[in-house]
């Protein structure tokens, strides 16, 4: 197993690759790889710059404004954050049960978000390696490559991302800043011609979802690296409806452990922390969220598409579901531990999203008008949803008079942090032998890490482009190899 | 007929200088609530997607108005071209490969576009505008009412020409 390589008995002692940061994820990543004498990877972590002031930004704030002012955390997921927040805040107006208007309404939301997101990853951030290989010439390795070489697809990825896009707006008012959900409920119905609008595209995009995931299947048993790539065994935490359905707004939370037995299961999830902590590590920024009842040794899991995919018993949409009984049988009914299968499972997840909206858009409650309910009020709410990435935890208490005095969020990729340590751990230990730093051999690392959809700089793009930098240095400090890739994406020694 | 405009602002309005993109827009609502002659249609986002190249249709001009941590200071008014660069890489793309996927993807040109980065340097979560970004928030704006008072390529040209003289890098 990839854990002993996390701390080595000597550190001082060995050589240090560092990789800063990880192209096509968000935020500052550093990697530290520390190489033994025999240049044999040792010891590998990934360092996030973890979101810094998030409790601050929300402490002193009415909870009112909450739902609409975590969008502003995150550039990538704010309908996430959005949902998250207003099922909290629900719990704050007493409002245990929404109507079903409201209900269905913010479901159709977060299957937009889901769409649109899902669609960014595959098509513009992972199809690249998966049609073109990983050491691939770089300039060609993105969606600009993908835009000239299957301009067909990459049109179908953009139009699949839009649609979610105009979901969201057509619920919400815009596509960002929208103010869909209120404490209690939603602000407004869905007019009949948005409905209709977004009706008529749904059987393409159900088609094009479907090709996607073939695709995905596709690429995935072509490939070979596939079966043996960033593959280590993991516990595996989501949401989970009482019939044992994906559900990605509501539920009780399930875990299972590497081989699929459950640790626990329809836990109510504003108890999640009797059941999860979180450890701080001295290296790292970021916290370490772990089951209680294993330990913080044992006790990591992973969240996210390939998390909800094994953990799930079954999706209620019809195409999806044949999708996910194919991925099952890939494992032989076990569960799925290859890093690169959070595509495929992405990918089902699209479907399965793209099924819903046409659901949900052709349920007559979707155009009600009675949005918001009440009940005792309270002092604190807890919030979860799958989002995209993965589980997202909202907790907030307020006081006497309604400010929020604590928050806590445990985001999906905090959720991740140990899984994707892990990831790196197992792919630098089987390419990576300190010898050459090259391109290819330093994607490998980032594909693991992308497969993920980390999500860390929460929308500030301003601050331009960082490149990515590589040293490698020696036992006595000194840097006996530089590789830069500039922001242009070329590399070269630095 | 008019010109057709399509305006980008974009930015987090929550982290500091980076709200200066949606500051601009906001002003510019107020301004065309005053000049209905004048056809601009307005997009706000977080940061620039691959699907932005599809907002690009039926312009005849495009601007593109954004924080910019790296422009002189008050602001940078330029001229932005298709073309492949590193920012397809992550989650959020330049002018510039937003030009470029909308040809791929359109299979023909882009409207000619510029890009009015405005200077901007404190970007922390919870973060007012600093004031110098006040300061560079109003130069940008005197420029982005000529600029919307004028729409045709060659007077915008023509600006890129007098900024430059006025505010050289």
């Amino acid at each position: 197993m990839t854990r002993v390589l996390e701390t080595a008995a000597h550190p001082r002692a060995l050589r240090r690759v560092a990789i800063e940061p990880l192209t096509r994820v968000e935020g500052h990543g550093k990697v530290t790889i520390l190489l033994d004498e025999q240049h044999r990877v040792h010891q590998a972590r990934l360092h996030i710059v973890e979101f810094r002031g998030f409790e601050k930004f929300i402490q002193g704030r009415p909870y009112w404004e909450v739902p609409v002012l975590v969008q502003r955390l995150c550039g990538i997921c704010p309908v996430s954050h959005h949902l998250a927040a207003g099922k909290a805040i629900d719990m704050l107006v007493g409002a245990r049960t929404l109507t079903p208007s409201a209900e269905k309404l913010r479901r159709l939301l977060h299957l937009g978000q889901m769409l649109q997101s899902h669609a960014l990853h595959f098509f513009h951030l992972a199809s690249p390696d998966l049609l073109f290989g990983f050491e691939s010439e770089p300039e060609r390795r993105n969606i600009v490559g993908v835009i000239d070489a299957y301009p067909e697809l990459a049109l179908q990825g953009v139009r699949l991302r839009k649609f979610g896009q105009e979901v969201i707006r057509h619920i919400a008012g815009k596509r960002i800043h929208g103010t869909a959900c209120v404490p209690g409920g939603m602000n407004k119905a869905l007019a009949v011609a948005d409905r209709d609008a977004l009706r008529r595209e749904t059987p393409q995009i159900i088609r094009w979802s479907q090709d996607a995931v073939r695709l995905c299947r596709d690429l995935l048993e072509a490939s070979p690296h596939a079966p043996i790539f960033g593959v280590f065994p993991s516990n595996f935490l989501s949401l989970i409806r009482t019939d044992g359905a994906l559900d990605f707004y509501d539920g009780g939370l399930r875990a299972r452990d590497a081989r699929g037995a459950l640790i626990f299961d329809h836990v109510d999830y504003s108890h999640y922390n009797r059941y999860l902590r979180e450890e701080v590590k001295s290296w790292s920024y970021m916290k370490f969220p772990y089951i209680i009842s294993l330990g913080d040794e044992d006790g990591w899991y992973r969240v996210g598409p390939l998390a909800r995919m094994n953990n799930c018993d079954v999706l209620d949409t019809v195409f999806a579901e044949h999708e996910r009984q194919l991925f099952r049988q890939a494992a032989n009914g076990g569960m799925q531990h290859a890093t690169l299968t959070y595509h495929w499972a992405r990918l089902i997840e699209m479907l399965h999203a793209a099924e819903g909206i046409e659901r949900l858009l052709d349920d007559p409650d979707i155009l009600g008008t009675d949005l918001v309910t009440t009940g005792e009020r309270a002092l604190e709410g807890v919030g979860v949803i799958e989002a995209p990435r993965g589980t997202l935890f909202h907790h907030y208490r307020v006081d006497e008079n309604d400010v929020v005095v604590r928050a806590n969020l445990i985001v999906s990729t905090t959720n991740n942090n140990q899984a994707m340590n892990e990831a790196v751990r197992s792919v630098a230990a089987s390419y990576l032998d300190g010898q050459r730093l090259t391109e290819g051999l330093l994607n490998h690392i980032e594909v693991a890490v992308r497969a993920f959809d980390p999500c860390l700089s929460c929308a500030t793009h301003a601050l331009g482009r960082m490149p990515l930098q590589v040293e490698l240095v020696d036992a006595g400090g000194t840097v006996i190899h530089r590789m830069v890739k500039g922001a242009d994406g070329t590399f070269g020694d630095g | 007929m008019a010109a057709r405009v399509v305006l980008f602002g974009y930015g987090n309005p929550s982290r500091g200088d980076d709200a200066l993109g949606p500051a601009l827009l906001a002003c510019t609502m107020v301004w065309l609530a005053e000049h209905p002659e004048v056809d601009v249609r307005i997009v706000e986002d977080f940061q620039l997607q691959v699907e932005h190249a599809l907002d690009l249709a039926e312009a005849d001009l495009a601007l593109f108005v954004d924080a910019d941590a790296t422009a002189p200071s008050p602001f940078q008014l330029r001229r932005a071209m298709p073309a492949r660069d590193g920012s397809y890489t992550t989650h959020e793309l330049t002018p510039e490969s937003v030009l470029y996927a909308a040809r791929k993807v359109s299979g023909g040109e882009p409207p000619p576009a510029w890009v009015l980065g405005v200077r901007g340097e404190q970007f922390e979560l919870g973060d007012p505008l600093s004031d110098r970004a006040k300061a560079h928030l109003d130069a940008a704006w005197e420029e982005l009412r000529v600029l919307l008072a004028d729409p045709r390529a060659a007077a915008w040209d023509a600006r890129c020409v007098v900024h430059q003289r006025n505010f050289p890098a």
